[in-house]
């Protein structure tokens, strides 16, 4: 189990998020929803180390590898998609086995502007999946793609993800139905400066109430 | 394509010769000597052992300040763009560097120093390094920050990221300043010969132009400009397309 405390968060003198803590149990997916720019992404960016306030709390004696799924998939563009994936992991025969796992191989030459967005984010989501991670922080990764592509993309997650029974998942979304189809836990982020104003099973819990909560 | 780009660039020499013969044609004055003529010039000059040694004199001169120019200006640049404090405090030097006239800072480091090796190289140096420093500081701005985060989840070591992350978003700055060099320092470097050195390029224009020897000057003129063709097309052209092959994307092809 990894638990994770912060001391609220400050953006341009504003505080945006107030203190707050998660936990996650080993394989346990735990979305997290909430109205645009109410802090999603922010979080995230401070749980991964990426934030520039040094006055959080963080994680606890034991520190996961973090895996990030950023909402775009950051590849650089003057690398193949190989090699992107061989600056994170040396071993090219892991390498491949992870693009097959995400049905790239055969796109292992192309480079990323060659690609589409969908298959962009399941270079990014083989990447993240090479470093072994304790806790994937996805960031939408479903924004922006048509139906069959996030449909693709979702079952993919949930086979690589979800059901990986060590690996645990913080998703952040504000698409209910994605929640609750992905989620163990879902908590509802809400109020300004941002807190959680609800967290439960996604099994105690129905798209209405989550509606009524997201109004706060 | 590139059969294509051969015949473009041929058409287009051609093009000049042809309109350079007439003026010369019509003009019938030994100082506006045609291509002919002054290809016989360079000719002589070659035969009498003058244009080689002068040449490489003056590209070791060329190579010397370019890569002390494009290393201090390019570091100089690419921390100016990343750290605010740092442009902050640089940032009036180099606007004075930028509009110190180039033959000023020659005549006095001749001065202070004398006609020597160091001073004269010094010149040129001092004279590019702003220009390096002002088109990199543009690069070092325009770091992908998103990358940068993506580098660091991933535990990118120091190599890493310089030689796959920053390097690749540089090189077309670096490509800029190069070409920008290249060309500005070759004829810094013959102002700097002309005035205080004793061998070189610019001291045989500084020898010719005595005699009023017109051919000689623009043969000396068009060995030089051959060099930084025959650099362009063998050395910076095959480069670019190198780092720009992503773009059209030819790795799978």
């Amino acid at each position: 189990m990894f638990s994770y405390q912060n001391n609220g968060m400050l953006l341009s003198g504003h505080q945006i998020l107030s203190s707050l803590q998660l936990t996650f149990n080993l394989g346990e997916t735990h979305c997290l929803i909430g109205p645009s720019g109410c802090g999603k992404s922010s979080l995230l960016n401070q749980m991964a180390g990426l934030s520039s306030q040094t006055d959080v709390m963080g994680w606890g004696e034991k520190v996961p590898e973090i895996g990030y799924l950023f909402q775009q998939p950051r590849l650089l563009p003057w690398r193949t998609i190989l090699e992107n994936l061989l600056l994170v992991e040396p071993d090219q025969s892991l390498v491949l086995e992870r693009l097959s796992e995400v049905k790239l191989v055969e796109y292992a030459k192309y480079y990323p502007n060659e690609i589409s967005l969908g298959m962009a984010r399941r270079v990014a989501l083989a990447r993240c999946l090479l470093l072994e991670p304790d806790i994937i922080l996805m960031d939408e990764p479903l924004t922006s793609l048509d139906l069959p592509t996030a449909k693709e993309m979702r079952e993919l997650i949930i086979r690589l993800v979800c059901e990986h029974p060590t690996r645990s998942m913080l998703y952040v979304t504000h698409d209910l139905d994605e929640a609750l189809q992905l989620g163990d836990i879902i908590s509802v982020l809400g109020g300004k400066p941002a807190q959680v104003i609800h967290s439960t099973s996604s099994e105690l819990v129905s798209r209405e109430e989550l509606e009524v909560l997201l109004q706060y | 394509m590139k059969a294509n780009r051969f015949t473009d660039q041929f058409i287009a020499i051609s093009s000049l010769l042809v309109c350079w013969w007439a003026v010369a044609f019509f003009a019938e004055s030994a100082l506006v000597p045609g291509p002919y003529v002054v290809f016989q010039a360079m000719a002589i000059e070659w035969n009498q052992e003058r244009l080689l040694p002068s040449l490489l004199i003056t590209l070791q001169r060329v190579a010397i300040s370019f890569i002390f120019a494009m290393l201090v200006g390019g570091l100089m640049g690419v921390f100016m763009g990343r750290y605010r404090l740092l442009n902050r405090i640089l940032d009036p030097i180099l606007i004075i560097l930028l509009n110190i006239p180039a033959l000023v800072v020659i005549i006095l480091l001749y001065i202070w120093f004398g006609l020597i090796e160091v001073a004269a190289v010094a010149a040129v140096i001092i004279n590019k390094l702003p220009n390096v420093a002002v088109t990199l500081r543009e690069g070092g701005r325009m770091f992908d920050h998103e990358l940068d985060e993506m580098a660091k989840m991933y535990h990118f070591s120091t190599y890493k990221k310089v030689m796959h992350l920053w390097w690749p978003q540089l090189f077309p700055y670096v490509m800029i300043a190069t070409r920008g060099g290249l060309a500005l320092i070759w004829k810094i470097v013959l102002v700097v010969e002309l005035l205080g050195r004793s061998d070189g390029v610019g001291f045989q224009l500084h020898l010719a132009f005595q005699l009023f020897d017109v051919a000689t000057i623009l043969a000396y003129s068009f060995a030089f400009i051959m060099v930084v063709q025959f650099i362009e097309w063998f050395i910076l052209q095959p480069l670019d397309r190198k780092a720009s092959r992503w773009r059209k994307g030819e790795a799978h092809v």
